[in-house]
């Protein structure tokens, strides 16, 4: 609050732990104006970041993804639909996103989280945006059969840039996906192919094999945190409640804007920081589809 | 090169905006605002005695509660009512009532494009006629960027459906402020040109999305000045129009 002078005083006097708790701004100001961050970390370094493929064994494409301490787990687990008429030859997507009272103190038990709906229709908006998924890859039989995939994010644990967490998490669980082998039997109905008898029925089998699906250019993002003049890249919890101003910026692969999300805060966003922050972002986009592709490229050879 | 819209604007052009303040009796402060079709009213209650689920010791908190047209609230409402929020946060003193909750209910009356920065408008006035000290005042715009890169201020629902991307903007606002002479210019650029909000959707450049920031910032100088002239005490009963 208000003791600026007071507080520099009894920086020398107190230990450090209760002047962290007592005066948490000033507690990272006098870090950021070493260029250093509580944790060790430079204000532009992201936390360590691991993608591990094919989590849920049940599911059709899994993935789970570590940014620091945030830990996001996602699966797809694939359904045949009838098509809408307006759209007889696409599939669909449906994305939610979960935050379960495992994941943070702040979420009790019985009352849904506020910051899941947003995050949930960010994602949305974010994947449906950027096109990554051609929905006519979705389709089986034009106005009779398509795929519908439920692709749910669970947040085991919310340690600060909760989006981009569950972002590389959905689009990890999407590169991972394998859509199963259906055929149509006799009733014109669509019955998935168990490995066993897909021989005897080729001539039937409505899509080939088991395959994965193209991506087209991948969206990331990077959450930074404005203050004063300091840009912060990739927030913990702890980081983000004490300093208000937060920037998402999600860049697809071939280099467009998905998504510049600021929801107000103290700070202003001027012309300068926000190309700061987008060649931040860029240097990180190049970052995990380095991740994305290494976890891949490890899965294919196991 | 001009590119038609269906309704006959130019590419830069407004659609009318019409607001009215102390339209509500019970209210503390309530205001419409209408940018063509899209209508939304605001009512504000508070500074009320905060509430445990809000309580902040230091600082007054805000709620939103988003009341669609029609049905339930969703998702998207819910971002809605936080965008909003965090929105009106930044630009309130909140020290100034500590531990106080302020209700802001906003009410759909029609939805043609462009919805959200018209419903951040009406909440601004509203709280400019509950008389809650502000540090400045927002203004919202809507800019839509077309496949060939062409950008278009405040769309209509018909336009919002047919462009690649569009990105909702939020200004400040501050010809007469209530800080004292800090600095109006910061880091070269004077403060009414700072972003308090951005929310895109769809894809497009950075450089798109740049020209949309220059776009926005040349129309919301004249939002600002529609939003002076209706909020001066003379006009404060009867609506105002202005093309």
């Amino acid at each position: 609050m208000g003791f600026p002078d007071g507080s520099k005083d009894l920086s020398s006097e107190m230990e450090v732990d209760a002047f962290r708790r007592l005066f948490p701004l000033q507690y990272f100001e006098r870090h950021l104006a070493e260029a250093i961050r509580p944790d060790g970390r430079p204000l532009g370094k992201a936390r360590d970041t691991t993608v591990v493929l094919g989590a849920v064994a049940s599911a059709n494409g899994s993935a789970l993804v570590k940014i620091g301490s945030t830990t996001m787990l996602s699966a797809i687990k694939m359904e045949v639909m009838t098509p809408s008429l307006e759209s007889p030859d696409e599939g669909c997507i449906a994305i939610d996103f979960h935050m379960p009272p495992i994941c943070s103190p702040l979420v009790r038990p019985g009352r849904p989280a506020e910051a899941a709906p947003v995050v949930s229709k960010q994602l949305s908006d974010t994947i449906s945006g950027s096109g990554i998924i051609d929905l006519k890859e979705l389709s089986l039989v034009t106005g009779k059969a398509a795929w519908m995939a439920y692709l749910d994010v669970y947040c085991l644990d919310a340690d600060g840039a909760l989006f981009d967490a569950a972002l590389l998490s959905a689009v990890a669980a999407l590169s991972h996906l394998q859509i199963p082998a259906v055929s149509m039997n006799d009733d014109g109905k669509i019955v998935l192919v168990s490995d066993d008898d897909g021989q005897k029925q080729a001539q039937e089998l409505v899509n080939k094999e088991k395959r994965n699906l193209t991506l087209r250019s991948i969206p990331f993002s990077l959450t930074c945190i404005l203050h004063k003049n300091y840009i912060l890249v990739d927030p913990t919890a702890e980081e983000e409640s004490v300093m208000e101003t937060v920037v998402t910026i999600a860049l697809d692969t071939s280099g467009q804007l998905v998504s510049l999300y600021k929801p107000g805060g103290p700070v202003l966003a001027f012309t300068p920081s926000i190309q700061d922050c987008v060649a931040l972002t860029r240097q990180r986009v190049k970052e995990l589809k380095g991740i994305l592709e290494e976890a891949n490229s490890t899965m294919q050879v196991e | 090169m001009e590119i038609e819209r269906p309704d006959g604007r130019s590419p830069n052009q407004l659609r009318p905006l019409a607001c009215s303040r102390s339209v509500l009796h019970r209210a503390h402060g309530s205001a419409t605002w209408a940018q063509g079709d899209t209508k939304v009213v605001a009512a504000i209650y508070g500074p009320k005695s905060g509430t445990r689920k809000n309580e902040n010791p230091e600082k007054a908190s805000i709620e939103v509660v988003w009341k669609p047209k029609i049905g339930q609230i969703g998702k998207a409402e819910r971002e809605y009512e936080m965008i909003l929020k965090r929105t009106l946060e930044s630009i309130c003193i909140r020290s100034i009532y500590p531990n106080t909750t302020t209700s802001v209910i906003v009410q759909v009356i029609h939805d043609d494009g462009a919805l959200l920065p018209c419903a951040i408008n009406a909440a601004c006035a509203a709280f400019v006629d509950a008389g809650i000290p502000l540090r400045h005042l927002a203004v919202a715009i809507c800019c839509s960027v077309a496949d060939d890169g062409y950008i278009f201020l405040d769309p209509n629902k018909q336009e919002e459906e047919k462009m690649k991307a569009f990105s909702y903007l939020v200004f400040p606002n501050l010809n007469v402020s209530v800080l004292p002479e800090r600095s109006s210019q910061e880091g070269g650029e004077p403060t009414a040109h700072g972003i308090i909000t951005s929310v895109t959707h769809g894809a497009m450049s950075v450089d798109d999305y740049l020209h949309c920031l220059e776009r926005g910032r040349a129309v919301s100088a004249r939002l600002s000045e529609f939003l002076r002239k209706n909020l001066e005490p003379k006009s404060s009963s009867e609506s105002s129009r202005a093309g």
